[in-house]
C-alpha cells in the first residue's frame, strides 16, 4: 500500500472552448475507512486559476498553504496576478525541491491564461509528484482514480466544448471513474472557469 | 567448493507465470452478443506477436475470451474445445452456453492449487435465444452478465462501459428512460471507441482488434451490412449465425 | 516558515527525509515518480549533429503524456536528449543549460560541448546515480561536432552514433545497419527518424511522434513532430451528453464582471441657472 494511496481522493482538469473546468472527489479516507466526505482538494489560487492537489491529506494542506504563501509573496512583489502557465512552474519547482523526501502530491491545475492581446486561452497541466510537469492539450488526471480517469476521458472527451457541454462531459468522466475506484468518490465537485465567470457545481453521485 | 559441492543449502527459484498484456471486452444484447480483444502480446517492454488470437469460437453459439498468462490461456482453450467435442460425440449435439460456464468453472476450479492465469469472458447465445456474457476470474468464480471488460486496460474501459453500457451517472431526458438492450451498431461503436481508448493510454493495448459478433437464430443481418473488415464465419445454415471484424490498431 | 523570503536555500531541501523515511520503515513503499521510457537517439554526420526522440511519457504501463519534449536546450548550439526519471532530466538539463550561459558570459565564447558534458558528469556523480538521468548530448562548437552519452552515475561515452533509454537496442539496430561515415544531412536526419521509429514501434515504453534536431556550426532547426506516425483514428461516434445529464446539488457563481443596476431616484436636476 503506497503512501499515494493512503487518504485516497482523484482529480480531472479538462479544455474546452474558451473555458476549463476541474473536477475532484471529496473523499477523505483513512486507508479503506472513509473519514470525511467534505474534503475539497481543489483551491482557488487566483480569480481564474485552480489547482487540485491529490495526495496524502496532510501534504495537501501543507502544500496548499506552502503556494499560496509563495503565489501572496509573488503578487505582492511583482505587484500583478500569476499567470497558470508561471504557477505550474512554481508548484514544479516547490515539488523539485523536495527531490530527496517529497510531497506525496500529484498536482492539477487549470485556468485560464492571460494572452498578449488581453483575451484569456485556457490553460492546464498537471505534475507527477517530483515536479515534472504535462503539458496537455486536452486533459489531465491524477489520484488513486487516475487510470480510470485516463480511460473515461479518452473515451468521453471531445474537442471545443462550450462550458455547459464541458460541464457533463467532465462530471460524467469523474462520476464513473471513481465509482470503480474504492479510495475514490463519496461526492464530488466540478469548476468549470470562464474569462469571465467560474460556476462550482457539487455533484449528486453515489455515496458508498 | 572447487569439487563442485555447495557450502550451504541452496536455493533454486522458477516463476511458472508471466504476464502477457492485452485486454478482452464482451458485451450482450438483447438478441446479440459481442466478443472483442486485442491482438497484441508481450513481456515486459517487448512484443512477442503483434497478432496473436485471444478470441476463440467454440461452437455454432458460444466464443471465449482469454487474457493473462498466454500460454495458461492457449492450453486453456484447447482443453475446453477438447471437453465440447466429448460432449459432441456423447450428445450429438453442441453444449448450450450455460452448460459451457458451467465447464469453465469446473475446470478452473480442478487447478484451485496450481490455477490457470487466465481470466475468462464467454459469450453468445443461450439456449431462448438472448445474448449472453458470462465472467470468470482464475479460478472458477463466475457471474453471467451484461457487460465486461478484463486484462491490462480493465480499469480503463470498464467505467467507460458503465457509462455508456448501463447509463451510470446519467439521468435521462425527462419523460423517457434509458434502453436495458442498445442496438448492434452501438454497441459495435463502443466497443471499437474502447479498444482505440485504451491503445492511446495502455502500452500493452495495440497493434490489432478481433471482435465477434454472435446473432440468435433468425435476427436480421442488416445492421451489419455497412461494418468493414467484417468476415462471416457461420458453417451451418439456419442457426445462429457468427461473423468476426477485423480492425487495425496503433502499433506503437 | 521560518524565513521571510520566497527564496529558500539554493539546491536540494531534505526536511522530509526523516518523516519519509519512517513511512518506509514501517512498510510503505515509496511511490515511483514519471518515467520516460523513452528511445532517444543521436548520430555524427558531415557537417553536425543529429539528435532524436519519441514523444511518449509512462507511469508504469499508462501513458502519461503523448507528447512530451524529450530534447532539451542547453545553448544555441548545443541540445541534450533526456532518458529516466521525466523530473530529473528536466531541472537537469535546465540548471546545466542556466551555467552554461554564466560560462558564456564570464568567459565571453562561445560554450564548448565537453563543457557542458563535464557539468553534467559531475553532477551526476555527485548523486551517485540517485538523480536518474540518462542522457544523449550533441552540438557544435569552436572544436567541431561532439556526441556523447551520459549514463545516471556519471559515466560518459563519445561516439559517432548513440541511443539511449528503453528502446536503445531497437535504436542501435538500425543504427548499424545504417550508419556510415561523412553522411548527407538528409540521409542522417533519415537514419535517425528511422532509428527512433524503431524504437516507437517496437519498444512498449515508446511511443506517439519523432522529435528531431540538426545542429551545424552555423544553425540549430528543432524539428518538433518531424513526423507523426502514430494519430489517433477518428471515433466511431460522438459521446457528447444532453444538457441536464449529470444531477447536481448546489450551484455557486463567482461572477468576474460586476453588473449594477443604477435606479434615479426623484432627484430633481441641479438648478444651473
Amino acid at each position: 500500500m503506497s503512501i499515494m494511496q493512503y487518504n485516497g481522493g482523484s482529480v480531472i482538469a479538462m479544455v474546452g472552448k474558451d473555458c476549463v473546468a476541474i473536477a475532484g472527489d471529496l473523499r477523505l479516507g483513512n486507508q479503506a475507512m472513509g473519514i470525511s466526505s467534505n474534503f475539497d482538494k481543489i483551491f482557488d489560487m487566483t480569480e481564474r486559476t485552480y489547482v487540485g492537489l491529490p495526495g496524502l491529506a496532510s501534504d495537501v494542506l501543507t502544500l496548499h498553504e506552502q503556494l499560496r504563501y509563495r503565489l501572496n509573496m509573488y503578487t505582492i512583489k511583482e505587484e500583478r496576478t500569476m499567470e497558470p502557465e508561471t504557477f505550474i512552474h512554481l508548484i514544479s519547482s516547490t515539488l523539485y525541491e523536495k527531490r530527496w523526501g517529497p510531497y506525496f502530491i500529484e498536482p492539477v491545475l487549470a485556468g485560464m491564461q492571460k494572452t498578449p492581446s488581453g483575451d484569456f486561452r485556457p490553460f492546464i497541466a498537471s505534475t507527477d509528484l517530483i515536479g515534472c510537469i504535462n503539458f496537455a492539450k486536452d486533459f489531465v488526471v491524477a489520484g488513486t482514480a487516475s487510470e480510470k480517469l485516463f480511460g473515461v476521458a479518452e473515451g468521453l472527451w471531445e474537442p471545443d466544448l462550450a462550458p455547459e457541454d464541458l460541464f457533463e462531459t467532465i462530471s460524467q468522466t469523474l462520476l464513473n471513474a471513481v465509482d470503480r475506484d474504492a479510495y475514490s468518490g463519496w461526492g464530488a465537485v466540478v469548476y468549470v472557469i470562464t474569462k469571465d465567470k467560474v460556476v462550482k457545481r457539487t455533484l449528486k453521485g453515489r455515496m458508498d | 567448493m572447487p569439487d563442485g559441492s555447495f557450502e550451504r543449502p541452496q536455493q533454486r527459484q522458477f516463476n511458472p507465470y508471466s504476464e502477457n498484456g492485452g485486454t478482452i471486452l464482451a458485451i450482450a444484447g438483447a438478441d446479440f452478443s459481442v466478443i472483442a480483444g486485442d491482438t497484441r502480446q508481450s513481456e515486459g517492454y517487448s512484443i512477442q506477436t503483434r497478432y496473436a488470437p485471444k478470441v476463440f469460437r467454440l461452437t455454432e453459439r458460444a466464443v471465449l475470451a482469454v487474457n493473462g498468462f498466454a500460454a495458461d490461456g492457449n492450453m486453456f482453450v484447447k482443453k475446453v474445445k477438447q471437453r465440447l467435442e466429448w460432449y459432441r460425440h456423447a450428445h450429438a449435439k453442441d453444449m448450450p452456453l450455460r452448460a459451457i460456464a458451467r465447464l469453465i468453472q469446473t475446470m478452473l476450479y480442478a487447478q484451485r492449487f496450481f490455477p490457470y492465469y487466465v481470466y475468462n469472458i464467454l459469450g453468445g447465445i443461450e439456449e431462448d435465444g438472448t445474448g449472453a456474457v458470462y465472467s470468470f476470474d482464475p479460478v472458477g468464480s463466475y457471474e453471467r452478465e451484461a457487460c465486461r471488460a478484463a486484462g491490462a486496460a480493465q480499469s480503463l474501459v470498464q467505467p467507460f462501459l458503465d457509462n455508456q453500457i448501463y447509463f451510470k451517472n446519467q439521468t435521462p431526458a425527462p419523460g423517457t428512460n434509458h434502453p436495458t438492450h442498445l442496438p448492434l451498431p452501438d454497441v459495435l461503436s463502443i466497443v471499437i471507441d474502447s479498444f482505440t481508448s485504451a491503445t492511446e493510454r495502455h502500452i500493452e493495448v495495440g497493434d490489432g482488434l478481433e471482435i465477434y459478433v454472435v446473432l440468435a437464430k433468425g435476427r436480421s443481418t442488416q445492421e451489419l451490412a455497412s461494418i468493414g473488415g467484417l468476415q462471416e464465419l457461420t458453417t451451418r445454415a439456419e442457426g445462429d449465425r457468427m461473423f468476426v471484424v477485423r480492425r487495425d490498431l496503433k502499433k506503437d | 516558515m521560518a524565513t521571510a523570503s520566497v527564496f529558500c536555500s539554493p539546491g536540494f531541501d531534505f526536511s522530509h527525509e526523516i518523516r519519509n523515511n519512517f513511512l518506509q520503515e514501517r512498510g510503505v513503499p515509496l511511490p515511483k515518480a514519471t518515467s520516460t521510457g523513452t528511445t532517444i537517439v543521436g548520430c555524427l554526420f558531415k557537417d553536425g549533429i543529429v539528435l532524436g526522440a519519441d514523444t511518449r511519457a509512462t507511469e508504469g504501463p499508462i501513458v502519461a503524456d503523448k507528447n512530451c519534449e524529450k530534447i532539451h536546450y542547453i545553448t544555441d548550439s548545443i541540445r541534450c536528449c533526456g532518458a529516466g526519471t521525466a523530473a530529473d532530466t528536466e531541472f537537469t538539463t535546465a540548471m546545466i543549460s542556466s551555467n552554461m550561459e554564466l560560462h558564456a558570459l564570464s568567459t565571453g565564447r562561445k560554450p564548448r560541448v565537453v563543457t557542458a558534458m563535464t557539468m553534467l558528469k559531475q553532477y551526476l556523480f555527485r548523486y551517485q546515480g540517485n538523480v536518474g538521468a540518462a542522457l544523449v548530448l550533441g552540438g557544435v562548437d569552436a572544436t567541431g561536432p561532439h556526441l556523447f552519452t551520459i549514463h545516471p552515475h556519471g559515466s560518459t561515452d563519445k561516439l559517432p552514433y548513440v541511443t539511449m533509454g528503453s528502446g536503445s537496442l531497437a535504436a542501435m539496430a538500425v543504427f548499424e545497419a545504417g550508419w556510415r561515415p561523412n553522411m548527407e544531412r538528409a540521409d542522417a536526419l533519415a537514419l535517425v527518424t528511422a532509428a527512433v521509429s524503431a524504437g516507437i514501434f517496437n519498444d512498449l515504453g515508446s511511443g506517439s511522434n519523432v522529435d528531431a534536431c540538426v545542429i551545424t556550426a552555423s544553425h540549430t532547426e528543432m524539428l518538433r513532430n518531424y513526423v507523426r506516425p502514430n494519430e489517433r483514428v477518428q471515433k466511431e461516434r460522438s459521446y457528447g451528453f444532453r444538457r441536464g445529464t449529470t444531477a447536481w446539488k448546489k450551484e455557486d457563481i463567482r461572477n468576474m464582471v460586476v453588473n449594477e443596476d443604477i435606479t434615479f431616484t426623484g432627484a430633481e436636476a441641479m438648478d444651473t441657472s
